[in-house]
């Protein structure tokens, strides 16, 4: 890729979260909650609905507060000038109302590249999404795995060094879900942490290095895939894997 | 009957001769409706914006206050500008009053609560779907409310024509301020409202005609605009 996104942009990673507590609508989303984001790695976050994954993703990329505890990218809160590094790729893509060259060439000029660059660096990362033949056309007219490659591609547009993604494939068909997978090992190939929630246990055997489960707002586990798919160590994990229904 | 249908004849013939008397109404009635429709804008769509965007103590009051005010009666309108245009008003010194200038004031503060109104909606709705996804960009609030006016260029634009079309539409405040002075300040409306009374039908209808014209092309831009949107999928 040409050019950093912002070359004296500051690191983002380790990620911590320390203590975190989410409470909404009376309820305990989070609770008390110590995570650390290496960044080497895919890291698959598994667990039933409203275990808090999403939420804590969320925290973790400072767009939701927490009502306790804290969380530092690099050892500093997290700040807006920094965002860039983080790549986000949300369950239903949300695009502007603009081309796809233009979804991307908009990311790269909010993370301060210069405007001659932008457009060989938008079609450079059009490319690595295999979704070059689409640059032109207006992004909310492709299809949910097209749209969902031009997000994946617009957050790695930036050269982040971690990217979260929040169940990117739950809507998706086997063919567009595997055009994302193989990005996904691409990316991690080249060095970029991922941390991918999936409620799909195959996608977790082909894409985790660690799986880290969720229950009830508290890290209940987290192992090296392996270990975790052939003997997790909590209960609620064991029950997860087996496949019966975990509330 | 028959006083009618020559009535429209006479109508078509004003029309079609450019009858120079309609011709000033109606140029001067497009120029104090645009004018209007202009500042409205400039007042309308930071109004709209700046309640869209912050988050403020009274936000829902302000809210509600500029939805009632889309509402407000053109007559009512007409008489606060009045008291503020009239020698006794705080603004009586300009002179304003029974001048063009005075209608399109009051065009102005009647359209520009609509304005206000719906582009807050239209930014409010983008903001909300965007939110997320601007913020995980890095994207601060200054510099969305661009990305969000731009985005959302379609309805806001719908918006200026439907302030346009109340302003053109308009009666009672601009008869009021207006005084419907021959040659100096009559326009469409208050031309028609006159004419009819004088029972001079031909030329109220040629004007109705025009009025009728103008409404349907705004009607037909905004249709315009909104199948442009949804065929560029930019809706």
């Amino acid at each position: 890729m040409g050019g950093a996104a912002s070359s004296d942009t500051a690191a983002i990673l380790p990620i911590r979260g320390e203590g975190l507590t989410v409470d909404r609508g009376g309820r305990r989303i989070l609770d008390a909650l110590d995570v650390e984001i290496g960044g080497r790695g895919t890291l698959v976050l598994m667990g039933p609905n409203g275990a808090g994954k999403s939420v804590l993703v969320r925290v973790l990329a400072g767009l939701v507060r927490p009502t306790a505890g804290r969380v530092t990218w690099a050892g500093a809160p997290p700040d807006r000038r920094r965002a860039p590094r983080l790549g986000f790729v949300f369950q239903r893509p949300v695009h502007l109302r603009r081309s796809a060259l233009a979804n991307v060439t908009y990311a790269l000029a909010v993370a301060g590249i210069p405007k001659p660059q932008r457009v060989k660096q938008a079609h450079a990362a059009l490319a690595r999404g295999r979704i070059a033949h689409l640059a032109q056309a207006p992004a909310r007219v492709l299809s949910g795995g097209e749209q969902q490659l031009l997000s994946l591609a617009r957050a790695l547009a930036t050269e982040p060094e971690i990217l979260f993604l929040d169940e990117p494939t739950s809507a998706l068909d086997p063919a567009a879900t595997t055009a994302i997978e193989v990005l996904l090992a691409e990316v991690r190939a080249q060095g970029v942490g991922i941390v991918l929630i999936t409620h799909d246990l195959g996608q977790a055997r082909r894409l985790a290095d660690e799986v880290a489960f969720l229950h009830r707002g508290r890290l209940v586990e987290r192992t090296p895939r392996d270990q975790f798919l052939a003997q997790p160590r909590s209960p609620e994990a064991q029950a997860f894997v087996r496949g019966e229904i975990v509330l | 009957m028959h006083d009618f249908a020559s009535a429209i004849a006479e109508a078509f013939r004003l029309i079609a001769a450019l009858d120079g008397n309609l011709a000033e109404i109606v140029l001067l009635s497009l120029r104090v409706s645009i004018s209007a429709t202009c500042l409205a804008a400039l007042l309308g769509f930071p109004i709209g914006a700046l309640i869209a965007m912050a988050n403020f103590p009274g936000r829902g009051l302000a809210i509600l206050m500029i939805n009632a005010l889309m509402g407000l009666p053109p007559v009512v309108v007409g008489l606060i500008v009045y008291v503020m245009l009239s020698n006794a008003g705080p603004m009586g010194g300009f002179g304003l009053l029974y001048s063009p200038a005075a209608m399109i004031i009051a065009q102005t503060v009647l359209i520009t609560p609509i304005i206000a109104a719906l582009s807050r909606q239209t930014i409010e709705d983008l903001r909300h779907e965007y939110d997320e996804q601007l913020r995980v960009l890095g994207v601060g609030p200054l510099r969305a409310v661009p990305t969000l006016i731009w985005d959302g260029r379609f309805s806001l634009a719908t918006a200026l024509l439907a302030g346009f079309g109340r302003a053109s539409a308009e009666v009672g405040a601009v008869i009021i301020v207006g005084g419907n002075i021959n040659h100096v300040t009559r326009v469409m409306t208050t031309a028609i409202a006159l004419e009819t009374s004088k029972g001079d039908l031909a030329l109220a209808l040629g004007l109705g005609l025009i009025l009728l014209t103008i409404a349907v092309m705004i009607n037909a831009l905004v249709l315009g605009l909104r199948v442009t949107a949804t065929r560029t999928a930019y809706a």
